[in-house]
């Protein structure tokens, strides 16, 4: 090893407080980079490969019921390569111990093969034999959730009728990573199930002899799906099609592709704050290094070593510090990620999700730390170069504070001398006080955007449970049901309040986009689930035209007084050219509302309902369902209480776990900042603070020049963070919104409070770190030596 | 504390036995080994002598930038050896002024506002430009230390240094960063300071030329006194032969 690099480590060891707060900076930022991407890549994989070996099919056709010949009909459209026919519906499941019934998809298998599309992984157990109507698979996260196992009963209520089923199989699809109840907003795992069984057992339950309800269909290589939609769209017409789509648009296919999109802004934004902080503070640090080392450089000049090789020796110093964090980060990130996979999987229901990081991933983290470290090293190499061994070798004229020192007279009149100091040396700096300031900014912004987007999803869960709907129970029907149902509703036990509602499945269109959900029928006047605008206001529905939810509209692209295309996927499946009359803001789900009558005429179905909200009093909660359950025509209960927690966990886990670690690593970048530029700071002042003091300045009074500096950085920094928070915020809300939920953007004092009293106290902890020093200062050394 | 051991108003210090080890054990380092001295009140008093002999560990004591590891200081009528941090730096700033061989001045802060970091939180300063024109720098007060020469640099710091009123005015090598013309030049204004303002004077410097304008002249060696002269007849600092 040359004598230069045993300075190298000697360096490095004696700086390994600031080196060690930098490369932490650089460390977050890898880890970041390789946890987001690596996460990113091995989600596309899993799922590519999850889909591909079940054969998830590439388009999707619901009809009312159409026979087994239309399938070769189907299957000669040009671009399709296989064609499947199933049976799918609704159905009321029996939990042992659950007061409420649970909804779950029932889905067919075909006798005596395979499915050609959308195959079924077993986790355990066998599949049903066929002709045993009464084995069924049941889906592993709704088993898991209930404790549920093979050889268990349980029984389940298909058009209206009641049948007892045995599990004798444990399983998951990809076309259920992700489930929802039908109907419902939130997730939950324990309160969705998917059954799968033979087909003639739902032939007989759905009265569906030698026909289907659901067409699959997987594409050739290179087809495109639209004109194969159009055409199949064409051939189910008679027979009821219900709307045909592709996998882009698939429940769970979709909420997964959003993540990942949501995933990957945060993955181009993030990484590259810290990288920039990193290169600013290696930059200041170094340069700092190069001007207190300027003897040695010179009289290592002076015996012969050439500017490149001097240089060479800052520059491993800088590649050192990076190479160490991003090996730090590279590690972390593993770390990380496997921990994220792990709530990944609890939420998305892949069989397998191994945390895999592209090799590509680890070499993009490791050049951009390194290019950033030579981005800062390279400015430094400039002094490095520019120092000539004899002026080196002499000792350094005093700064120049001639020409940033002017102050005019009025600003002197109030100004001690050591606010002089301070103020001149900042203006001296200016480069570095805008580097600090915006480094620091970005930091603060970073979390406060984070935090921000944390209480706005609090305020959205606040909003939608307690203002936009009152209610405390809601019941859905299998079918419509006459409105007379609402007295018998209320003669239930500990029932107050009864609200009716119609909610009918429809593809909403306007130009070229789509929305495949729903419109819902609200009463006039509706008192328990309302629609409301930006001041939380009922918005009153219109006699005609239609209100849409904001992410609705956003996903069409309309404005009030455009006109949307309402494809109603039931009953006469009317399609209804209807206005856009307000926006409502809706934070969970895109539902679009019309007045109920309104609806119920456009469907010709006068006076239907195919739900009600419920105020109840909660005493009587054992009653009501106990009663609930013997009503065969009620599809589902839902407890608002239980969706809202199943909301909160969602959240909680998956990208709010996302949105803490942001939060809390922002926190570096603040303190890597803060204390790098009080060292600094330190060590350029440290001869003039020890002469202070030797003038009889106390420490607090030598303090004060000291800190003063780190003050203006601090107090400039806060109100850019606020304003970078608040920009960061709106895409940080933008990049976690999906169509399940939307995450406001508002401007919360508080969370900019917290970031900014987070940043004070980054700063005072480093002040109290580097005031240490102060006190260790040897006063009588340092004034023995020349800087 | 015995009454008899304290000095007498006449003496602005006195020590008793003053020691200073740095370090422990073998690798200890005796830099002061048992001081007695008095120095009489308004005397200029020159230390000499070889790098290491203990002077400027003297000084630092005295000037209550270091403490002794054994015996006691007196500044008047006051033990330095008693007193804790704050006190020390009381005592510097209300009575001490000191003038560094590389000038110590605070880059940022013109001439006159380095004096005026001084004169701010001085008891009893005097005017500031009086204190620039006594070192002849009336004319350059609002330069910034980078415009000076060193020479000049030198005399702001003696006008800082001697802007408080101090009572004692201590100088480690204060030209020894400069050419003899302005050393000379520095150290005549020190004499100027303490004829003008009566302020003891202590100067650490190795060049025995300086001794001439001394009252009185300690020798060092070894962390002792080897001896201590008082100058019969003194000499400007003009006709210092360097």
């Amino acid at each position: 090893m040359s004598a230069l690099d045993h300075k190298l480590l000697r360096d490095l060891w004696r700086i390994k407080g600031q080196a060690g707060a930098i490369a932490l900076v650089v460390a977050v930022g890898v880890l970041l980079l390789v946890m987001m991407s690596g996460m990113i890549s091995s989600l596309e994989e899993t799922r590519r490969t999850y889909y591909e070996r079940y054969r998830l099919a590439d388009v999707f056709a619901p009809v009312v019921r159409a026979p087994q010949k239309v399938l070769d009909r189907i299957a000669e459209i040009p671009g399709v390569d296989a064609v499947e026919g199933r049976i799918q519906g609704k159905a009321l499941v029996e939990v042992a111990g659950q007061a409420i019934s649970v909804r779950a998809q029932v889905v067919s298998l075909p006798p005596w093969r395979e499915a050609r599309l959308n195959g079924v992984y077993l986790a355990n157990g066998r599949m049903p034999q066929p002709g045993r109507t009464e084995e069924v698979l049941l889906l592993k996260s709704f088993a898991q959730a209930h404790g549920l196992t093979l050889g268990d009963r349980l029984s389940a209520t298909m058009h209206g009728a009641r049948r007892q089923f045995r599990i004798v199989g444990i399983a998951q699809a990809p076309e259920f990573l992700f489930t929802i109840a039908p109907g419902e907003v939130v997730p939950d795992n324990a309160r969705f199930a998917v059954l799968w069984m033979n087909q003639d057992a739902l032939e007989a339950a759905f009265d569906l002899k030698g026909a289907f309800n659901e067409v699959l269909l997987s594409l050739e290589r290179g087809a495109r799906p639209e004109p194969v939609l159009a055409a199949v769209d064409s051939v189910l017409d008679r027979f009821g099609g219900l709307g045909t789509y592709a996998l882009a648009d698939q429940f769970s296919n979709r909420f997964l592709s959003e993540e990942i999109r949501g995933l990957r802004t945060t993955s181009a934004a993030v990484p590259p704050i810290f990288m920039a902080v990193a290169a600013f503070l290696l930059y200041i640090v170094v340069s700092r290094m190069v001007q207190a080392e300027r003897e040695q450089i010179g009289l290592i000049k002076a015996f012969g070593y050439t500017d490149w090789e001097v240089s060479l020796h800052y520059f491993k110093l800088v590649v050192s510090i990076a190479l160490f964090g991003a090996a730090l980060g590279s590690a972390g990130g593993v770390w990380a990620g496997r921990a994220l996979a792990g709530v990944y999987q609890s939420i998305y229901h892949f069989p397998f999700l191994v945390f895999r990081v592209e090799p590509s991933s680890f070499v993009s983290g490791v050049s951009v730390s390194v290019l950033a470290a030579m981005a800062g090293g390279l400015l430094v190499l400039r002094k490095v170069f520019a120092l000539t061994p004899a002026v080196a070798m002499r000792p350094p004229a005093p700064a120049d504070f001639s020409r940033s020192g002017a102050l005019n007279a009025r600003l002197k009149r109030w100004l001690d001398q050591p606010s002089r100091m301070v103020l001149r040396r900042v203006l001296r700096n200016p480069g570095r006080i805008v580097g600090a300031v915006i480094g620091i900014g970005a930091g603060m912004g970073l979390s406060s955007a984070q935090m921000s987007v944390m209480s706005g999803f609090n305020d959205a869960l606040d909003q939608t449970f307690a203002v936009i709907d009152r209610s405390d129970v809601s019941v859905t029907f299998f079918e419509q049901m006459p409105e007379k149902t609402v007295f018998a509703l209320r003669q239930l036990p500990g029932v107050i309040e009864v609200e009716p509602t119609r909610a009918v499945g429809a593809v909403l269109r306007h130009a070229t986009q789509s929305y495949r959900g729903g419109v819902t029928g609200l009463v006039s006047g509706a008192r328990l689930s309302r629609a409301v605008d930006a001041d939380q206001a009922d918005i009153s529905m219109p006699d005609s035209g239609i209100v849409l939810a904001r992410a609705l509209a956003d996903i069409l692209k309309v404005e009030p007084g455009d006109n949307v295309t309402v494809e109603v996927l039931e009953g006469r499946r009317p399609v209804l050219e209807v206005p856009v009359a307000r926006i409502a803001d809706t934070l969970l789900g895109a539902p679009a509302f019309m007045k109920m009558d309104a609806l119920n005429r456009a469907m010709n179905e006068p006076g239907r309902i195919s739900g009600a909200y419920l105020r109840v009093d909660s005493e009587q909660y054992p009653a009501l369902f106990a009663a609930l359950r013997d009503v065969p025509s009620v599809a589902g209960v839902t407890r608002k209480s239980d969706a809202r927690a199943a909301l909160k966990k969602l959240m909680d886990t998956g990208a709010g776990t996302m949105r803490f670690i942001m939060a809390a690593i922002a926190g570096v970048i603040t303190f890597g900042i803060v204390y790098n530029s009080a060292r600094i700071s330190f060590g350029e002042q440290a001869r003039d603070l020890a002469s202070l003091r030797v003038m009889g300045f106390t420490r607090g009074e030598a303090a004060f020049i000291l800190l003063g500096e780190l003050a203006i950085v601090v107090i400039l920094a806060v109100p850019l963070g606020v304003a970078i928070g608040y920009g960061l915020s709106f895409l940080v809300a933008a990049g976690f919104s999906t169509d399940l939920y939307q995450i406001p953007t508002t401007f919360r004092p508080t969370a900019y409070g917290w970031a900014g009293v987070a940043v004070v106290v980054a700063t005072v902890l480093s002040g109290w770190l580097v005031k240490r020093e102060i006190n260790k200062v040897d006063l009588v050394a340092t004034l023995k030596t020349r800087e | 504390m015995a009454r008899e051991n304290v000095p007498d108003g006449q003496t602005t210090f006195a020590t008793r036995g003053l020691t200073k080890v740095y370090g422990s054990g073998p690798a200890a380092v005796h830099a002061l080994r048992g001081v007695d001295l008095e120095i009489p009140k308004g005397e200029i008093v020159v230390l000499l002598g070889p790098s290491g002999s203990g002077k400027s560990t003297l000084l630092n004591i005295i000037g209550g930038l270091d403490r002794a590891t054994e015996g006691e200081a007196f500044f008047e009528d006051r033990n330095l050896s008693q007193m804790n941090d704050r006190e020390l730096t009381l005592y510097r700033r209300d009575h001490v002024g000191f003038v560094f061989q590389f000038y110590n001045l605070m880059p940022s802060l013109t001439a006159r506002e380095n004096v005026e970091l001084v004169t701010e939180i001085a008891e009893n300063p005097m005017d500031v430009e009086r204190a620039l024109r006594l070192v002849g720098l009336g004319e350059r007060m609002d330069h910034f230390p980078a415009q000076m020469s060193g020479g000049e640099q030198q005399r702001v710091a003696i006008a800082r240094a001697v802007a408080k009123n101090p009572t004692v005015l201590f100088c480690d090598e204060p030209t020894g960063a400069l050419d003899s013309q302005t050393g000379r030049a520095v150290l005549h204004v020190i004499n100027d300071v303490n004829r003008e303002l009566g302020a003891t004077v202590m100067i650490v410097t190795h060049a025995a030329a300086t001794a001439q304008m001394a009252h009185r002249v300690i020798h060092f060696a070894d962390g002792a006194i080897r001896a201590v002269v008082e100058n019969e007849t003194r000499v400007s600092p003009d006709e210092i032969a360097w």
